[in-house]
């Protein structure tokens, strides 16, 4: 009797294996790497790293086998979609996490930090982001994120001798969890006033209006500040200089790239799927982040001697530059789905050109070890080819043609200015402005490389260690082709979320 | 004989730079004579196809655009691989071609601290692919991105190889000019949304502004940003103050194509995109863009009397020779950007002589301190002649290639376009001629300050002081004869502008006469002058089509 009652209540959902093929791929993966380290213990640690990375290029193959079939996946009543922005997003998130791998290889081996333990939880952060790619319903946005969120809290932490790190792992956590309480609140009123964790039935709600406005609206702007804080929008962006020094380098980069775009799936779910039929909230909203976003983060950015304090506030900027496309998604579906595009084009430009920065500033500190500005002083004497590729990284996020950045701020202009409306004007000439401020820090950082004289100890060259050289190649390649030939990055990012949220 | 480059010709003028860049880079940075070697013979391989280009070009239609190429880019957003040529880019085309080997032989045996030839000589490349690919691009994202590839190059140029205050005047020279290409952008998309138009071609969007009847002040708008991005680039008074900085900070050959070509980005970008695309409103800011270009002559002249520099000198001068070159477009008649377009070759050749000249100066005296120097035609008398003849031929003697620029634009102002205000051109014609006295003035000034009389103490027996070396004469020889021969015969460069101006000015002209009583344009006594509106030359659009 009871066993009937059970079965009533819980009817298994029609799980469909291959649309899930990839979080189990990255499961078992993250559940080998901890095995492994249990059996071989020490001996482990120099093929922890070829694992966790090879396991991410494995979790690819299901992505394009997905992409070539081509067809949308809806599971769970439609809280988890597979579609083409969700493989689109999983597919930059498993590239991003595969260079990060990259990056921490020497890093976290050198340094003698716990090596299993890391890739494991970079591994799982990889798993929430993926989750995150597919969730169309707060419950399951919820703990994606959170399954994102507190993996990194610890890896912030990594380097646990130093006090900054450890400063910046608390700091990271104790706002995290704020901002995670902030959503929540937010998330319970849309969910009083629709009855339903489902992004498409709160859309209807929202749309409809009547009685709840006011409690929408507040709805609204709690989750979107909480995401705010996760793609360290300003004003919620203090957390993120204070962490990215204090970290260690790779995961600042991780920080700065995955976590972010992760932080910017959820938001574009949200908006397009959740809150579209309500622009006259958030597009206001929208308009306000970018707008302080982009202002606030160059103008700190400029004051910054720390190069990785400076890459956390052009980081600020830049999201501003990806979220500006959203302050004028509403005013028409077709201009939101370009919207929506551009913004995952600059999140796909920007993984491949900050990474690559990041790839610079570790190969380079492993000689000076040290992220102050000056000590970069000089470095194209003696490593040129260094000074080049930081070149096109900062050139290409700086967005000068032909680097990739070009492109990713020139689809933001384009959807800004195609809206022809006053406010869209308005922010395109901010953001213009806005490049031209970037650009002072940018070159700054370039003008030390190219043209100061190089210290005088240790002019050692610089050694590349096969995975950094890897990395590096990876991420300059990707950004000049894209900025060549942008179609190639066009194609993939033409997706549309509007098809399904009505 | 049959044209071979048609299809192709401007592509692979445009990208074999980058091929000679690809194969140096492979090339370690200790051998030096090889960089030298591959990239001379890269820029003489370019310069040749433009002879080719030259040779093959149809000079009875220089309003058409030839050698044309029109493939799909960035599918997305509409974006195409639109280049060609015309009798306005042709003469530029060419000026860009013939400088680049001139500095690439000068830099022989000159490069200035910290050396390396190899990352030099590849910045000088990649400007050359940038340079020319402005130049040829007709559609307004291939535009911008060519107009933007040039910054980096020349920023390294100036930071790296520059004087003691490089830094900040690379700097500024980035910042500024990327200020005004960020508005141009969004102008450029402004437009293209404004008109609906299914591409960015030039051709296309003109014609959809005329169709779409775009609201005046939108156009007026739009036109001001392109103002900022151009008129920086020129650069117009007052948006020049990144020009003195930067010329006298970087190394010669840099001065020398900053000079030559790159400040002709953005006079090119007035004439080839701004007027023909919004000729409504240009018509609206022409008085204005007058006026700046008269101030920029005289606050020009004013500003090199006071320069105790010798490259700082020239760099004012170029302010207000540009002014000239303002003053004619800012007509918007035929002769006037006629005008302009030889003022941008001449100011092209002389003015890069004279950072040459300069440059060799500082090699032997390390010092351009004007009140140092002096007795150049004593110690180095074949030095001193070439340097008096640039000045000459800068202040705008008849029979050398400047006076072709300057003497046209002032007359242009005479009787500028229909519905420009006469008497406020009228005004700046004189001003203008004032400009040309005192540029007479600073020029003869410094030829007798640094040229005549007797060597200062502290050069007299210097071993250093020598005469023009053999690098010197190639570099210069070609420079100079070209000098003379567009100043004695100048329709060599007239002959291939003029139909193409003719062509693109043609709409701008209509809708002016569209908006005159017949009376008031008897009294302007413009139409039998310029044939407005008379039907000669109506093929409209002289690329459309193609």
């Amino acid at each position: 009797m009871g066993s009937q009652l059970l079965l009533l209540a819980f009817e298994r959902p029609a799980l469909d294996w291959h649309a899930l093929a990839p979080e189990i791929v990255l499961l078992s993966v993250g559940g080998l790497v901890t095995l492994i380290d249990i059996v071989f213990l020490e001996r482990a640690r120099p093929i922890t790293a070829a694992v966790a990375g090879l396991g991410l290029l494995a979790t690819a193959i299901p992505l394009l086998t997905l992409a070539l079939d081509g067809s949308d996946r809806v599971m769970f009543g439609g809280a988890y979609v597979v579609d083409e922005f969700a493989l689109v997003m999983k597919a930059i998130f498993i590239l991003a996490g595969y260079v990060v791998i990259l990056l921490s290889t020497n890093y976290v081996a050198e340094g003698e930090y716990w090596e299993n333990e890391y890739y494991g939880l970079l591994l799982a952060s990889l798993m929430g982001m993926v989750m995150m790619a597919s969730s169309r319903d707060l419950v399951s946005l919820f703990v994606a994120l959170e399954l994102l969120s507190i993996p990194a809290y610890l890896m912030v932490a990594w380097r646990k001798r130093d006090i900054r790190s450890t400063e910046a792992g608390l700091k990271y956590y104790l706002m995290g969890v704020f901002a995670s309480a902030v959503m929540l609140y937010g998330m319970s009123l849309l969910f009083g006033v629709s009855g339903s964790t489902l992004l498409t039935d709160i859309n209807s709600v929202v749309t409809a209006g009547g009685a709840s406005v006011s409690v929408v609206t507040l709805g609204i702007v709690f989750v979107v500040a909480g995401f705010g804080f996760k793609v360290s929008a300003a004003p919620f962006h203090t957390w993120a200089p204070d962490v990215y020094q204090g970290a260690p380098t790779p995961v600042t980069a991780f920080l700065s790239v995955a976590s972010k775009a992760a932080g910017f799936v959820a938001l574009l779910a949200l908006v397009f799927v959740g809150f579209y039929g309500r622009p006259e909230v958030w597009e206001p909203l929208v308009w306000t982040l970018a707008a302080v976003s982009m202002t606030v983060g160059n103008l700190i950015a400029l004051r910054q001697t720390n190069i990785v304090r400076m890459m956390a506030y052009s980081g600020v900027a830049q999201t501003g530059f990806m979220i500006a496309p959203l302050a004028v998604a509403g005013h028409s579906t077709a201009l939101g789905d370009q919207a929506l595009s551009a913004t995952v084009t600059y999140l796909a430009i920007y993984a491949a050109m900050n990474l690559g920065a990041f790839a610079v500033i570790i190969s380079l500190a492993r000689r000076t070890g040290s992220a102050e500005m000056s000590s970069f002083a000089g470095a194209f004497r003696y490593a040129p080819a260094m000074t080049v590729a930081m070149t096109i990284f900062l050139g290409s996020l700086a967005g000068i043609p032909p680097l990739g950045g070009w492109f990713a701020k020139f689809e933001v202009f384009r959807v800004l200015t195609s809206s022809g409306d006053t406010w869209g004007y308005a922010l395109a000439v901010v953001a213009a402005v806005n490049a031209v401020i970037a650009l002072y820090y940018y070159a700054s950082v370039l003008l030390r490389m190219w043209a100061d004289e190089a210290p005088d100890e240790g002019v050692a060259d610089v050694t590349l260690t096969p995975s950094l050289l890897s990395a590096l190649v990876i991420c300059g390649g990707v950004t000049l082709v894209f900025g060549v030939l942008p179609q190639v990055v066009a194609r993939f990012t033409d997706v549309s979320l509007l098809a399904l949220g009505g | 004989m049959e044209n071979l480059l048609d299809g192709w010709g401007i592509t692979l003028a445009t990208f074999s730079p980058l091929v000679g860049v690809a194969i140096m880079l492979l090339i370690p940075g200790e051998r030096e004579e090889r960089h030298k070697v591959v990239a001379l013979a890269t820029s003489l391989w370019v310069a040749f196809i433009g002879v080719l280009l030259l040779l093959w070009f149809d000079m009875g239609e220089t309003g058409r655009l030839q050698y044309v190429v029109d493939e799909m880019w960035i599918d997305v957003i509409r974006s195409r691989y639109l280049v060609g040529i015309d009798g306005m880019s042709l003469p530029l085309i060419l000026l860009t071609m013939f400088i680049v080997p001139m500095c690439i032989i000068y830099s022989w045996n000159h490069f200035p601290e910290p050396r390396n030839p190899k990352a030099f000589l590849i910045l000088i490349l990649i400007l050359e692919t940038g340079m020319i690919g402005t130049f040829v691009a007709q559609d307004m994202v291939l535009f911008f991105v060519f107009f933007e590839i040039v910054l980096l190059p020349m920023f390294f140029m100036i930071a790296v190889w520059g004087g003691d205050d490089r830094r900040y005047a690379s700097l500024k020279f980035f910042l500024f000019t990327l200020f005004g290409s960020a508005l141009m952008l969004v102008s450029f998309l402004a437009l293209f949304f404004l008109t609906g138009a299914e591409s960015f071609a030039f051709t296309e969007v003109a014609d959809n502004v005329l169709a779409h009847g775009v609201s005046r002040t939108a156009q007026l708008w739009i036109f001001g940003g392109m103002f900022l991005g151009f008129g920086i680039k020129v650069p117009m008074f007052p948006f020049h103050t990144w020009l003195p900085d930067a010329h006298t900070q970087a190394p010669t050959v840099g001065s020398v194509i900053l000079a030559a070509v790159l400040l002709k980005l953005g006079t090119y970008g007035f004439i080839r995109i701004a007027i023909p695309l919004l000729p409504e409103a240009a018509v609206e800011w022409a008085p204005w863009i007058g006026l700046l270009a008269v101030v920029g002559i005289i606050y020009g002249a004013l500003g090199c009397l006071a320069q105790t520099d010798v490259k700082r000198l020239i760099a004012f001068s170029s302010v207000a020779h540009m002014g000239f070159v303002m003053l004619g477009i800012a007509t918007l008649t035929d002769f006037g950007i006629n005008a302009a377009i030889m003022g941008m070759v001449a100011h092209g050749l002389i003015t890069g002589m004279l950072f040459f000249l300069a440059g060799s100066m500082k090699d032997r005296y390390h010092t351009l301190e004007i009140s140092r120097l002096g007795g150049l035609l004593v110690q180095a008398p074949r030095m001193g002649w070439i340097f008096g003849i640039c000045v000459m031929a800068s202040l705008g003697l008849p029979g050398l290639a400047g006076f072709w620029g300057e003497f046209p634009a002032i007359l242009s102002s005479y009787s500028p376009a229909n519905g420009l205000p006469v008497e406020t051109f009228r005004t700046f014609m004189v001003v203008a001629a004032v400009g040309t006295v005192l540029a007479a003035g600073y020029l003869l000034w410094l030829l007798q300050r640094v040229a005549f009389g007797n060597p200062p103490e502290e050069f007299a027996d210097n071993p250093e002081i020598v005469d023009v070396t053999r690098h010197e004469w190639m570099a210069w020889a070609p420079i100079l004869a070209l000098i003379v021969a567009i100043g004695v015969y100048p329709n060599l460069v007239f002959r291939v502008t003029d139909g193409a101006v003719d062509a693109s000015l043609n709409d701008c002209l209509q809708v002016n006469t569209a908006e005159l009583t017949d009376a008031e344009a008897e009294a302007l006594g413009c139409a039998a002058v310029y044939e407005v509106g008379s039907g000669g030359g109506h093929d409209d659009h002289a690329a459309a089509g193609n």
